[in-house]
């Protein structure tokens, strides 16, 4: 490991460890927060006991489901407002100030649309995801360099060997930013939806525990949130390095 | 790339034309909007879904309420506080972390990191720690915006030429001097995009503390009314929230775009 890594590793581990002992001094109280060791014991009694499977299950799905959607359909609807400029241009500003707005605030209204199922949640999940998508998808179109598409013409490709085996790879790196970004929303989405109100999930399972004062329960829960949420950013950090690497042809 | 299209298209002789084209085209597809709410509003019934007609009167006679003026002022006081900290910590995070190089090598992927998380799932921690009035949702604000104006800051510092740096020390500028007058004025198109992200989610932040646990402000505001089913009130206060942000963010922008095209 390089040095900074090693700082940076001693950095969390005196972190945690202050956290702790000023947990066991009774420097901070238990009722505010639990030592780590503690909150990670109460993780491990937690998922051997089962009883959060279901909704692990649950709230693991709507994240699936609401980062495939927006993935999905970010892409193809920035694809067809690429196609058409003047419809492009006028939505600009929209995309300029949406993420510039509170969307969130929508959830109640979807609440009372839909009802309280799981419907409101993929719906303001998706929207908060989806436009990343799109963005990324209209950035990537844009930076297809035009003299890849006169060597098409040249080799006398269609649209769609075009499409797949030059614009789709020119464009890749930003239509990956987009997927960084709509998992990365998605998540934050979903877990606050179900936070603030929903029938079932892990967000409601730590509003229900701090509602009843179980610490242990929800220190947990947070924990466990917090560990997928870091694996699956830095899963797709690795990636991003790797495709940089593969585009600088090995070079570092 | 919105600025190159832009300075080509005053080249342009027929620039006037389309932007009043483009003005058209916006407006058309805010009609678009309007017409689908209007339908959505037939499909879902009064109930669930007001007409927007009749959310537009309803928004006039709410904004000229006493409840809305405090709820308004409630958010305000606590948005106004969680941006001071926001900023104040944000910047000075990313003054130390961009000017000492160590420090900001082994910080930046611990903040990368912690930015990402859905930071909603600490708000229990935070209520806990500041209790359910004012001081919690100023937390809760306060740590969505750090994270970003940290970042963008040490990014801003990080990319000014040394040269600089190295004419602040044969000018034996104290490390203040080269703060206020070499590092920040360089740094502060960059900067300000920082404290724009940090703004938009700062915001964010507060509302999302009124709608957890709050008895006063906009967030908790849009909850009432849901539990209520008063969905006039919530969709009316919804709109007041995102012209708030837009007309915000777009004078931000505006203020941006000046300061990239100054240096």
């Amino acid at each position: 490991m390089t040095r900074v890594g090693l700082i940076r590793l001693a950095v969390i581990v005196a972190l945690i460890g202050a956290l702790e002992l000023a947990c066991r001094t009774g420097l901070i109280d238990h009722r505010v927060v639990i030592p780590p060791s503690e909150m990670a014991s109460a993780l491990a009694t937690l998922l051997a006991s089962g009883s959060i499977n279901a909704d692990i299950e649950r709230t693991l799905g709507v994240i699936t489901l609401v980062i495939a959607l927006s993935i999905v359909l970010g892409f193809a609807a920035g694809v067809l407002i690429h196609a058409l400029p003047r419809v492009r241009e006028a939505l600009d500003p929209f995309f300029a100030t949406y993420y510039a707005v509170p969307i969130f605030i929508f959830y109640p209204v979807l609440i009372a649309i839909f009802g309280l199922s799981p419907m409101p949640i993929v719906l303001i999940g998706v929207a908060t995801a989806i436009v990343a998508m799109i963005i990324a998808t209209l950035n990537g179109l844009d930076r297809v360099p035009r003299v890849l598409i006169k060597v098409a013409r040249v080799h006398r490709l269609g649209r769609l060997a075009t499409a797949l085996t030059l614009q789709l790879p020119a464009a890749a790196p930003y239509l990956f930013t987009g997927i960084k970004l709509s998992v990365s929303y998605g998540f934050i989405a979903v877990i606050a939806a179900e936070f603030i109100l929903s029938p079932a999930g892990l967000g409601r399972d730590i509003s229900d525990a701090y509602a009843d004062f179980d610490n242990r329960r929800m220190y947990a829960l947070i924990l466990f949130l917090l560990i997928i949420a870091t694996i699956v950013n830095a899963g797709l950090h690795a990636l991003d390095l790797r495709f940089a690497e593969r585009r600088s042809g090995g070079r570092p | 790339m919105t600025e190159t299209t832009t300075e080509l298209m005053t080249e342009a002789a027929t620039a006037t034309v389309t932007a009043a084209r483009r003005t058209v085209d916006t407006l058309a597809i805010v009609l678009v909007i309007v017409a689908i709410w209007e339908l959505l509003h037939r499909i879902a019934g009064e109930t669930a879904l007001p007409a927007p007609i009749e959310t537009v009167f309803y928004l006039a006679h709410m904004m000229a309420s006493a409840r809305f003026a405090e709820n308004a002022a409630a958010t305000a006081e606590a948005f106004g506080f969680a941006l001071i900290l926001a900023y104040g910590i944000g910047l000075a995070t990313g003054i130390w972390m961009g000017a000492h190089r160590l420090s900001g090598a082994v910080g930046e992927p611990i903040l990368v990191a912690i930015y990402s998380l859905p930071k909603i799932t600490l708000y229990p921690v935070v209520l806990l720690i500041f209790g359910l009035g004012i001081s919690g949702k100023v937390a809760f604000g306060a740590m969505h915006g750090i994270l970003p104006v940290a970042l963008l800051t040490m990014g801003a510092i990080r990319a000014i030429p040394p040269v600089y740096l190295r004419a602040a020390r044969t000018l034996q500028l104290s490390p203040w001097q080269t703060i206020a007058t070499v590092l920040l004025p360089a740094a502060l198109p960059e900067v300000f995009t920082g404290l724009r992200i940090g703004f938009t989610v700062t915001l964010l932040g507060v509302l999302l503390g009124e709608m957890f646990a709050s008895k006063a402000g906009l967030g908790s505001m849009i909850m009432n009314a849901m539990s209520l089913a008063q969905s006039q009130e919530m969709v009316a206060v919804a709109i007041v929230l995102f012209a708030f942000a837009a007309i915000a963010n777009a004078i931000l922008l505006w203020i941006e775009h000046r300061l990239h095209r100054r240096v």
